[in-house]
């Protein structure tokens, strides 16, 4: 027998792919109501998965995924919870405080998906700005992201010191402006929110890019903050080789690419115990030829198939020592394996 | 220190810190007549009514979390996180237990400064408001929850997805502090920037909160989007809104303010009005001034909730919650934050001044700007004359003066004669009801639960059990009309 296989990185999208607008019809296939979100996630949980995603857009018929999360977290222990986010037309002070809440109120378990909004049709709700063709909304959702882990970072971990002898609940030193000046916007800084409990929440962004124009642009922002990066692909080759440029445009960026976590993107249907089978034979023959770090799974049904998932897929791939069988940890982060990040700022400081 | 330093300082807490636009200066204008009998009790969305027994009118309580003001005590060994997710679980279980009608949380969106530098002697630090009470809903199950948030940094369409889509995941529980914010210094992390002028902030928050109501209309009562489209002063948008109507119809909307700019606001606006404590009878001028600006809006007095922003101390005797209050005064009074209260009226540095010695014989600066973030109220020149008046007149120093100026806490004494006092001012209508803010975090309301609200419900003044699910229901605001069915 060979050395146990390193395991492999499993994810769910909680959303259906079609939403149907109306509330009222019994078919509706997208949900208003907690209860569904709560028993999905937890399903999840059961499968000792790495972290649920759940989409969101402007014109997307929906609660808002972060405030969906939020409220399944409590109902949650480990699982990681990832809503998308939208950057185009949000403050990013508030996409950075938002999602830094939610890493407090799921005790470490938090991430969001970077998402932009690039129709017109978006950009009229809220009549401030023209669209952004895709590739310059990238750039921006590329600026959100380093600005909301700056803001993340200019608490640092000790800043709270509650002195009582000189008064001081903070140690002022310890707190920093970002002053970070964009294309589009500025953010003067600090944080209202103290540094949440993984430092940073996880960055996740859908690097496979929808148009050539945005492409080279989706990649760059992944490459550059993202810790896991989505890549849809029809073969394993195809996704092994955006898998390879990523890593090595995060190497161009000065980053380690063993931190840049790139999971396969994959639409699933299951119907049977069989495909739920077939599926982990699958996911073991991608994982095999190298095409990603683990997987990020898109259900016809998420109701019907994560069940699916979960008691007929995993237990195999547990089986094959290629996912774990519980979590040894209690942070996103740790079930990543990546490090909770080094504050900027405190290196910086204690260099000086 | 408080920010509103041109003291004596109200006695309730700012509710939502100074660049959240809590409640402003300004008294409760006398006159005005009192309204006469119990309010009308409205049905709720269940078909149920708030009608105490014997048509004695009942109370409406909330909970509010300490803020970031030296009102909140940390240098107390019972003081936990302000931060913790289990902080915000305890406070609002505590309040589930008491019958609160619901949660609330303040909201600021830069950190104070002081001196040019950020300002570090009180509570700092919080969450994203709608997040927590997103988690919280998941561990409560009738409490309303209600987030400060502010409508000069944020956009219409996007505030109002994400506030129905906290009622959608309460189950009606949702309500919307709704404040502005004056200051460039906090538009420096907005891309808005800059900031708007008083009148503007206003004219921008009535429009904002109108046209959060037209997304809320949107969809049909079978599920059925409809496009909407508002062009105003402020807004001009279109679209299809992306959350169903949720189980209020509409979050329930306060407004938190005392001026006249806000007191018409929330008579055009609001379900619930958020203002100063004050004694019984600028509270009964207020609230007739208040519930008669309704009727110009075709709306009922009882359409608006006012609820003054208290504190509550309580002991075994009388004597013993006096010297409660005053150790609880002395602890939100350390010696660092008593200069810093006078360097805000003086406008100027006095760290080299003794807190324990006399106060400052210069004369403030009136045009300093030495404090950001905070609302300079006042003339200082007129102030910093009071404070020299009353140091000479008692002997005190400069430390025992911003004390001595620190509003008394609004109610102290027995749980019986607390009971008592609330229950006189909400039946003499100087208040519909009372958001009680605690100096300690996460346990700071624990004893009021368990001592005061056993007594108001003996009294008949406090319900003894929910009875409708909605925030709406508790609070016996009636349901939001929509426009095509006003007729």
């Amino acid at each position: 027998m060979s050395a146990s296989p390193r395991p492999l990185h499993l994810s769910v999208a909680l959303e259906h792919p079609r939403p149907a607008a109306r509330a009222d019809r019994p078919d509706r296939t997208d949900r208003y109501d907690a209860a569904h979100f709560v028993r999905l996630a937890r399903l999840a949980e059961r499968g000792v998965l790495d972290f649920v995603t759940l989409g969101d857009s402007l014109t997307r018929p929906g609660l808002d995924a972060l405030a969906v999360l939020a409220r399944v977290a409590p109902a949650t222990e480990r699982i990681g919870l990832v809503p998308a986010v939208t950057t185009t037309h949000t403050e990013p002070f508030h996409v950075s405080t938002a999602v830094s809440t939610l890493d407090w109120v799921s005790r470490g378990r938090a991430g969001w998906q970077a998402e932009v909004s690039t129709t017109e049709a978006e950009a009229a709700l809220f009549g401030r700005r023209a669209a952004e063709p895709p590739a310059a909304a990238w750039r921006e959702a590329g600026e959100a992201a380093d600005v909301a882990a700056r803001l993340w970072d200019s608490w640092e971990d000790g800043a709270e010191i509650r002195d009582r002898a000189t008064g001081r609940f903070v140690d002022r030193d310890r707190l920093h402006y970002v002053d970070f000046a964009g294309t589009h916007f500025s953010v003067r800084g600090p944080s209202t929110v103290p540094r949440p409990p993984q430092g940073h929440p996880v960055t996740v962004v859908d690097a496979t890019g929808e148009t050539a124009g945005a492409e080279r642009a989706v990649r760059e922002v992944a490459a550059a903050y993202a810790d896991v990066a989505l890549v849809r692909a029809a073969d394993p080759q195809s996704a092994g080789a955006v898998r390879a440029e990523l890593r090595e445009l995060a190497r161009a960026h000065g980053r380690d690419p063993g931190q840049l976590v790139v999971l396969a993107s994959l639409p699933v249907e299951l119907h049977c115990s069989g495909d739920a089978v077939g599926l982990a034979e699958l996911l073991g023959d991608w994982y095999a030829d190298g095409a990603a770090d683990g997987f990020h799974l898109r259900f016809a049904d998420p109701g019907r198939d994560l069940a699916l998932l979960v008691d007929g897929t995993v237990p195999v791939l547990q089986h094959r020592c290629l996912l774990r069988r519980f979590y040894p940890g209690a942070t996103l982060r740790e079930h990543l394996g990546l490090p909770r990040p080094a504050n900027r700022y405190a290196l910086a400081r204690e260099a000086s | 220190m408080n920010p509103n330093p041109s003291g004596p300082t109200p006695s309730g807490p700012t509710p939502s810190g100074p660049a959240s636009g809590g409640p402003a200066s300004g008294r409760p204008a006398p006159g005005g007549p009192a309204p006469t009998g119990p309010g009308r009790t409205a049905a709720s969305p269940y078909g149920r009514t708030t009608a105490p027994p014997h048509g004695r009118r009942q109370m409406h309580l909330a909970a509010h979390f300490p803020g970031v003001n030296n009102t909140t005590v940390w240098a107390d060994d019972r003081s936990k996180s302000q931060i913790a997710f289990s902080s915000f679980e305890h406070l609002a279980h505590t309040a589930e237990r008491g019958l609160f009608d619901f949660f609330f949380l303040a909201e600021g969106l830069r950190l104070r400064e002081h001196k040019g530098r950020i300002h570090d002697l009180d509570v700092l630090g919080r969450p994203e408001s709608i997040t927590v009470l997103n988690a919280l809903a998941a561990v409560t199950d009738r409490l309303g929850l209600a987030a400060t948030v502010n409508t000069t940094f944020n956009e219409p369409y996007e505030l109002a997805r994400r506030l129905a889509s906290l009622d959608h995941l309460s189950g009606g529980r949702a309500a919307w502090n709704a404040v502005t914010t004056s200051d460039a210094f906090t538009g420096e992390n907005f891309r808005r920037g800059g900031y708007l002028d008083r009148a503007q902030r206003y004219s921008r928050a009535v429009e904002f909160v109108a046209t959060a109501r037209e997304l809320w209309d949107s969809w049909t009562d079978d599920g059925v989007p409809r496009p909407f489209a508002h062009r105003g002063r402020h807004f001009d948008i279109h679209g299809e809104f992306t959350v169903p109507r949720s189980p209020q119809g509409h979050p329930v909307v306060i407004q938190a303010g005392d001026s006249s700019e806000g007191r018409e606001f929330a008579a055009s606006s609001a379900d619930v009005i958020f203002t100063r404590h004050s004694g019984p009878e600028a509270g009964r001028a207020f609230y007739a001034d208040v519930k008669g600006r309704l009727a110009a809006y075709g709306r009922r007095p009882d359409d608006l909730k006012i609820m003054p922003g208290v504190t509550v101390v309580l002991g075994d005797t009388a004597a013993e919650a006096q010297e409660h209050a005053a150790e609880i005064r002395r602890s939100q009074v350390s010696p660092q934050n008593a200069l810093l209260a006078a360097e805000q009226i003086w406008g100027v540095d006095l760290s080299s001044y003794d807190p324990d010695g006399p106060l400052p014989d210069i004369d403030p600066d009136p045009g300093s700007e030495l404090a950001q973030g905070r609302v300079r109220h006042g003339d200082p020149k007129a102030v910093a004359d009071r404070w020299r008046a009353l140091s000479r007149a008692k002997g005190l120093s400069l430390r025992e003066t911003v004390i001595e100026t620190t509003g008394r806490q609004s109610f102290i004494g027995t749980p019986a004669a607390v009971a008592a006092e609330m229950d006189a001012f909400v039946r003499t209508d100087a208040a519909d009801g009372f958001i009680l803010v605690p100096h300690l975090t996460p346990g700071g309301l624990d004893d009021f639960v368990d001592r005061v609200v056993p007594l108001l419900q003996e009294r008949g003044a406090f319900r003894t059990e929910y009875r409708g699910r909605t925030l709406r229901s508790h609070l016996g605001l009636p349901d939001p009309v929509r426009p095509a069915e006003k007729g």
